[in-house]
C-alpha cells in the first residue's frame, strides 16, 4: 500500500520575462489501487504537474511538498524518483538515436530492479509484454522512439510501465493520438498492470473518451494551475456535456 | 619525381590548409628545418592468401598521386623505402588484413603506404596506431576495376603523440571504397581522406567518429574530387567534444567538375559539445560546375547535449551518468557498428566512457 502525497505545490518556469507560475497551490493524495482522472483544458498546467512529480529540470518548485509513502520526493534526483516508484508516461516521448528498444529496456529494468534480469526470464517477459500491447517483436531492434507513430510511441511508454512495475503512475494524455483500436488496447494495458500490482494512477486527459476503458474512481477538474473542483465519475460527464467552460476565467 | 624542398615552403598558418592547424604542437613535422626520420613502421600482422605486403626503394615508388599537402611532400622525400601492400585480382578475403604501427618514440618520423587493390578483389585493411608517435604519413590506395575495399584507420594514440597523414583514395570503374576514420587519441592529429575516380559506376563512403577532450586537437579534412561522369560519394562524420581547449576541425570539400555527369554525393558532419569550453568548426563546401547530376546535398550541425533524452532515460531510473554514456553511445552507434569489429567497438567506446567520466568529474 502506497501514497502519494501533494501539498500546496506552487511550480515556476523561467521565460524571457523571468520566473512565471505555472502550478499555483496543488493538493491531491493518490493511494494504491485509486485512479485519479485530471481533466482540464490546454495550458491549464497538467504536464507541468507530471513533469514536477517526475523532476524535468526546467520547472522550480517554490513551495509545496510531494512526498511517497512519506519520503521526500522533491528531495531526490530524477532516477532516484523511479527507482522510489515512480512512473511518467510521457505525453511528448523522446527520441533517443542509436539507442536501441531493447538495450534501453534492459538498462532501465537493471537499474530500477538493482540487478540485471536473468537472460533466459527477460527475452520472454519483453515478447509477452509486446504480444499483449499487440508490438511487433522487431520494435526490440528499432531505436528508441525514432521514427516511431503517435500510437507506438504510447505503447511503448506502457510497456516501459508493464517492465518497471511502478507504485505509482502518472499518465499525461496517454490516449491523445490513439484511435479506437490503439485506445483500448493501451487501455488494457493500462489496467492489466493496475489488477497485477494495485497501482495507483493519476490519469491525465483532455477528453472524457479514455475514461470508457480505464474507470476513474476520482475526477479532478483543472483549471489555472490548480485542481478547480473534485468529484466521482459522474463529474466526467458533466463535463463531457458542458467542456470547460465554466471553469476558464470570463 | 624529384622534390627539392625549396618546392614547398613550411606553411605559416596564414594559409587555407592549415589556418586551423596549430603549427607550433606539430612535432616539426611541417618544418623545412627539420629531417624527418626515415623509418617504416607499419607491420603486417596477417598476411591471407593472394597478397604481400613489401619493403620497396622509394625512388622506384613515387608519389603515383597528385598533392599540394606540404606534410606529403615532405614524407615522400624522407623514407628511403616505401611499404607496399598488395591484394591479388579476384581474391575475396573473408579476414581483414591488420597492420599494427610500431613507432620508435616522440622523434619526428615519416611513413609511407601504398596499397594495391587488384580488380575485383574484396577486402578489409584496418591500420592500428597505438601508442606514441610523431608520425607524418603518406597513404595511397588504388582500386582497380570492380575492386572493394573496406579501409579502416584507428587513431588510439596516446597523449603527446602528433599524426599528419593524407589517405588518398583513386577508385577505379565500379570499384567501390569505403573508409571508416576513428581517431579518438593523440595531442594533434591532422588526417586528410581525399578520394578521386578514375572510371564510372565508382562509389565512395567516407565515415568518420572523432572525440576530442582537454586540449587534443583532432581535425580532418575530407576532400571527394568527382571529374568523372556516374561517381557516387557518401561522407558522414560524427564527433563529439569535452573539456577546455578541446577543438575539433572537419572539412569537407567535395567538387564536382564539368566532366562529373551523374554525380550523386551527400555530406553530412554532426558534432556534440558535451560541456563549455570545447569548440568544434564543421565547414562543407561544395562545388558544383554541371547542372547534370543525381544529386548534391550537405549539411553540418554542431549542438549541445539533448537534456530531454537524458531526462527520458533518468526518469526510467537509469542515473544520470549513465544515461550520458547511452546518448554518446546512440549518437556514435551510426559509425561505429559499421566497422564489423567488435572488439575493436567495445574498446573504442569504453575509451570514450572512461575519459567522459573524467572530464565530468
Ligand atoms: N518554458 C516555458 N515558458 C513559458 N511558458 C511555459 C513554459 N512551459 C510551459 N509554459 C506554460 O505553462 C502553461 C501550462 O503548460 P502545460 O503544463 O503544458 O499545460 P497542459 O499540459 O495542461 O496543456 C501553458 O500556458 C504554457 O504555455
Ligand atoms: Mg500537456
Amino acid at each position: 500500500m502506497s501514497t502519494l502525497i501533494i501539498k500546496d505545490l506552487h511550480v515556476s518556469v523561467t521565460t524571457e520575462e523571468g520566473s512565471k507560475e505555472i502550478l499555483k497551490g496543488v493538493d491531491l493524495t493518490i493511494k494504491s489501487g485509486e485512479t485519479h482522472a485530471i481533466m482540464g483544458p490546454n495550458g491549464s498546467g497538467k504536464s507541468t504537474l507530471a513533469y514536477s512529480i517526475a523532476g524535468h529540470p526546467k520547472y522550480t518548485i517554490t513551495s509545496g511538498t510531494v512526498t511517497l509513502d512519506g519520503v521526500d520526493v522533491l528531495a531526490m534526483t530524477v532516477d532516484e524518483r523511479a527507482k522510489a516508484g515512480l512512473f511518467l508516461a510521457m505525453q511528448y516521448p523522446v527520441e533517443v538515436p542509436g539507442v536501441s528498444v531493447s538495450n534501453f529496456l534492459r538498462t532501465a529494468v537493471t537499474a530500477i530492479r538493482g540487478e540485471a534480469p536473468k537472460v533466459r526470464t527477460w527475452v520472454g517477459e519483453v515478447k509477452t509484454a509486446m504480444s499483449e500491447l499487440s508490438m511487433d517483436p522487431a520494435f526490440a531492434e528499432r531505436n528508441v522512439n525514432e521514427g516511431f507513430s503517435g500510437g507506438e510511441k504510447k505503447r511503448h511508454e506502457i510497456l516501459q510501465m508493464e517492465l518497471l512495475k511502478p507504485k505509482m503512475a502518472i499518465l499525461d494524455e496517454t490516449d491523445s493520438g490513439l484511435d479506437v483500436d490503439a485506445l483500448r488496447i493501451v487501455s488494457e494495458g493500462v489496467n492489466r498492470v493496475k489488477s497485477n500490482q494495485d497501482l495507483g494512477i493519476m490519469l491525465i486527459t483532455h477528453y472524457t473518451r479514455i475514461l470508457r476503458y480505464i474507470k476513474p474512481d476520482f475526477v479532478h477538474v483543472f483549471a489555472g494551475g490548480r485542481i478547480v473542483e473534485e468529484g466521482g465519475p459522474e463529474l466526467a460527464d458533466k463535463l463531457e456535456e458542458n467542456g470547460y467552460a465554466e471553469y476558464l476565467p470570463a | 619525381m624529384s622534390l627539392a624542398t625549396t618546392n614547398y615552403l613550411t606553411p605559416t598558418g596564414r594559409e587555407e590548409a592549415w589556418r586551423f592547424t596549430p603549427l607550433t604542437r606539430l612535432g616539426g613535422l611541417h618544418e623545412s628545418s627539420i629531417t624527418l626520420v626515415d623509418r617504416p613502421s607499419l607491420i603486417a600482422q596477417n598476411l591471407p592468401a593472394g597478397t604481400s605486403m613489401s619493403l620497396e626503394n622509394a625512388a622506384d615508388f613515387p608519389l603515383r598521386t597528385h598533392t599540394d599537402d606540404q606534410i606529403s611532400l615532405r614524407v615522400a622525400e624522407a623514407v628511403s623505402q616505401v611499404s607496399v601492400l598488395r591484394i591479388s585480382a579476384h581474391n575475396e578475403l573473408q579476414e581483414p588484413i591488420f597492420l599494427n604501427r610500431n613507432s620508435a618514440g616522440l622523434e619526428a618520423e615519416a611513413s609511407r603506404l601504398l596499397i594495391l587493390v587488384g580488380s575485383h578483389a574484396h577486402a578489409t585493411v584496418v591500420i592500428s596506431n597505438m601508442g606514441q608517435s610523431v608520425l607524418g604519413e603518406d597513404i595511397e590506395i588504388i582500386l582497380e576495376d570492380g575492386a572493394n575495399l573496406r579501409f579502416i584507420t584507428l587513431q588510439e594514440w596516446e597523449t603527446g603523440s602528433v599524426h599528419a597523414a593524407r589517405h588518398h583514395a583513386v577508385i577505379a570503374k565500379d570499384a567501390t571504397f569505403t573508409s571508416h576514420v576513428i581517431t579518438v587519441g593523440g595531442s594533434v592529429v591532422r588526417l586528410l581522406p581525399t578520394v578521386e575516380y578514375t572510371g564510372p559506376g565508382s562509389s565512395a563512403e567516407l565515415n568518420g567518429l572523432y572525440f576530442a577532450t582537454d586540449g587534443q586537437h583532432l581535425e580532418h579534412r575530407v576532400h571527394v574530387e568527382h571529374d568523372c561522369p556516374n561517381a557516387k560519394s557518401r561522407v558522414n562524420y560524427k564527433g563529439a567534444l569535452a573539456g577546455d581547449l578541446a577543438r575539433t576541425v572537419w572539412i569537407g570539400d567535395v567538387f564536382i567538375k564539368a566532366a562529373a555527369q551523374g554525380t550523386d554525393t551527400y555530406e553530412l558532419n554532426r558534432n556534440l559539445l558535451l560541456t563549455d569550453g570545447a569548440r568544434a568548426d564543421s565547414v562543407p563546401n561544395l562545388e558544383i560546375e554541371t547542372g547534370d547530376i543525381v544529386g548534391a546535398g550537405h549539411a553540418s550541425t554542431t549542438g549541445r547535449f539533448d537534456d530531454e533524452q537524458l531526462f527520458y532515460l533518468e526518469s526510467r531510473g537509469i542515473p544520470a551518468e549513465q544515461a550520458r554514456r547511452l546518448v554518446i553511445r546512440g549518437f556514435f552507434a551510426e559509425i561505429i557498428s559499421k566497422l564489423h569489429l567488435s572488439e575493436v567497438e567495445e574498446r573504442i567506446m569504453a575509451r570514450i566512457d572512461k575519459e567522459l567520466s573524467e572530464v565530468a568529474q
